[in-house]
């Protein structure tokens, strides 16, 4: 291994080597190699492959150049990841010897320096302080495929983004290679769209982009859009988009003119059109929106109106399965919601006896 | 640059196990080495079609639908969401089972896609199925004294749909190998429902032209059939129905020789992936590839 870095830079330095402090070059008096520890010029190469041998700077150049992943986006992900633009070689090596971590959606990441190599691990955020030994761990980063499809509780995850992800799971030891295919595979496209954006390059497609692209069964959506109001479109990005759904940040709008009236959330990385799971669902909303309201006449208690309100809140934030069984103190609990039910619906399920058709 | 495959498949927001087959192929071809990247991607799941190319480095991409039929997804959907410029139907020059390929450019990668026909319209998917026979009853050389029902959705929105079926169906029989051999759907005639009354055999294998195992392949058709009277109470395989046996073989999709076809498309669209396809075949139980035309 040893031979590989040094090999590597004689075979360089012709072309001259600028990067990350390192300054190689290859001259009519010999070679210079200049970092910031040392000052070599005119030396032979003999002289050069003893320096370079024992150099960090070296393995460092080596690492970026052949042992990283080329693609522009995975490389800026590893050195976003170690903060490689903030810090110099020096500091940088300081620091990950003790492991560098960063967190990306609810991936715990973490880049450590040891015997001069970067070993790259992944786990859950919220396992980051967890021993490895009561995880179970992997090595093949397409684990992370079934990983991702089941959260804690064994429910499919068709978001892959969805702040679900399911916990107890490492991978300890990954090449460079291997961690940006398991980020991905755990998220795929966040590395190239949050690359992208880097760069100035996303290429959002807007709600209307969207929407008008859409054929088939989910054509119908367009229709959806009528005259300016965008109202909808704000109640489905609360609905869908909001960060407690997905870790994604919207950076998609109304139209390139028109911006949603809701935020866009605060992850990593950027959402850049409405997915597949919005657009059904905009589907089933264009149906259920063509319809005209209607007055219906109930009579409720101030308490029953508060109960209706909090089993709404509780479904609409996932938290109906979390009130405790013998909660009675709360709206939706299992007896209140079965103790409204019995006093106000008829025996065809009607709320306050009335028919929903009039 | 090294070549990537892309498989599009369609996924599921409902179930979990739509994309297994996608991944098993996937994993299948991998291991061969034949392409630098494989990946997978989803009308329904991610990586989207939408997003699918950026994340592969190569310059140079296979397509390959893990599709049934030609039609409304092949030649509408995956080409405009994979942005491929200037596709027209036309350029596959199909009379709805004969796709081929065409070579386009990705309008926001800039990279270069060989589009390929489906999976389920290539001859090779008629090994699949017989394959799916054999699996199915564990016999290598099952056929004689069988019937085999080769069954798929209908028309719904596509007329190819059908097509595809009727095409395996036909070639299949042509081989003499099964007693009988017969094309049923679920929403058209004849039906799956009646599969009993279109077979003389005592034997009939059915084969749904699924990619994956869900509620149709799963629920709808052993139900149809009359295997069971609650899909979660499982069957027997075979299960006697109005006095025939009837193995009921699941999603031909996936049955691992599936990966071959993949190969196939790619194979026929330039890629140089013929070891790969023999590797495949063998490890996957299918027939030599034959030599010559």
């Amino acid at each position: 291994m040893d031979g590989e870095y040094v090999d590597a830079l004689v075979a360089t330095a012709p072309d001259g080597i600028a990067f990350d402090d390192l300054h190689v070059a290859h001259e009519s008096d010999g070679y210079t190699f200049q970092t910031p520890d040392v000052d070599h010029s005119g030396i032979d190469e003999e002289t050069l492959r003893t320096v370079a041998a024992e150099s960090p700077y070296v393995r460092n150049w080596y690492f970026w150049h052949a042992t990283a992943p080329q693609k522009a986006d995975r490389w800026a992900f590893l050195r976003w990841l170690e903060g490689a633009e903030q810090r110099d070689v020096a500091e940088r090596y300081d620091a990950l010897a003790d492991g560098v971590s960063a967190t990306w959606g609810e991936l715990h990441l973490t880049v450590t320096l040891s015997d001069g190599e970067r070993a790259y691990s992944v786990r859950h955020r919220a396992d980051a302080d967890v021993g490895t030994s009561a995880l179970d761990t992997h090595d093949d980063p397409l684990d992370a495929r079934e990983i991702a499809k089941h959260d804690d509780d064994g429910g499919y995850r068709p978001l892959k983004t969805a702040p679900s992800l399911q916990t107890g799971w490492a991978f300890p030891a990954l090449s460079a290679g291997e961690f940006v295919t398991t980020v991905d595979a755990f998220y795929p496209a966040t590395i190239a769209n949050w690359h992208r954006e880097r760069e100035g390059e996303l290429d959002v497609n807007h709600w209307r982009d969207t929407v008008d692209r859409q054929t088939g069964i989910y054509g119908v959506v367009k229709t959806w859009d009528r005259g300016d109001g965008y109202e909808h479109v704000n109640w489905v990005a609360e609905a869908c988009c909001d960060d407690s759904q997905c870790l994604k940040r919207r950076e998609w709008q109304y139209d390139e003119e028109t911006d949603l009236g809701v935020d866009g959330g605060s992850g990593e990385f950027p959402c850049r059109e409405p997915c597949s799971l919005v657009i059904a669902g905009a589907r089933q909303w264009t149906k259920l929106e063509g319809e005209t309201s209607q007055t219906y006449e109930f009579e409720l208690t101030p308490s029953e109106k508060e109960q209706v309100e909090a089993i709404i809140d509780a479904v609409a934030d996932g938290e109906a399965e979390d009130i405790r069984e013998a909660d009675i103190y709360e709206g939706a609990n299992r007896y209140r919601a079965r103790f409204l039910r019995a006093k106000l619906f008829d025996d065809e399920g009607n709320l306050g006896g009335v028919e929903t058709e009039q | 640059m090294d070549e990537a495959l892309v498989i599009a498949a369609h996924g599921s927001h409902l179930n979990a196990e739509s994309s297994t087959p996608t991944y098993d192929h996937a994993d299948t071809i991998r291991a061969t080495g034949a392409f630098g990247e494989v990946r997978e991607s989803f009308w329904k799941e991610e990586p989207s079609f939408r997003e699918a190319l950026r994340t592969v480095d190569a310059e140079e991409v296979y397509l390959v639908p893990l599709f049934i039929s030609e039609g409304y997804f092949t030649e509408q959907v995956i080409p405009r969401e994979f942005r491929l410029e200037d596709w027209d139907p036309e350029l596959w020059d199909s009379d709805g089972t004969s796709a081929t390929n065409a070579t386009l450019a990705a309008e926001d990668t800039d990279q270069t896609v060989h589009y390929c026909g489906p999976v389920g319209t290539h001859d090779s998917m008629s090994d699949v199925i017989v394959q799916r026979a054999e699996s199915v009853t564990g016999d290598p050389d099952v056929g004689d004294g069988f019937g085999l029902a080769v069954v798929g959705h209908g028309t719904e929105r596509n007329e190819n749909s059908a097509k595809a079926i009727q095409y395996h169906a036909d070639r299949i029989r042509e081989r003499d190998r099964f007693d009988e051999v017969q094309s049923l759907f679920m929403d058209e005639d004849p039906e799956v429902d009646d599969v009993a009354d279109y077979f003389e055999s005592d034997d009939i294998v059915v084969v749904p032209l699924f990619i994956a195992d869900g509620f149709h392949t799963q629920e709808d058709i052993p139900e149809d059939m009359g295997l069971t009277d609650d899909y979660r109470t499982g069957y027997d395989v075979p299960t006697t129905v109005e006095g025939h046996d009837i193995w009921y073989a699941g999603a031909v999709g996936t049955e691992p020789l599936m990966a071959d076809v993949v190969l196939e498309r790619a194979a026929d669209a330039g890629a140089d992936v013929s070891s790969a396809i023999e590797q495949v075949r063998e490890e996957t139980g299918g027939a030599k590839p034959a030599t010559g035309d």
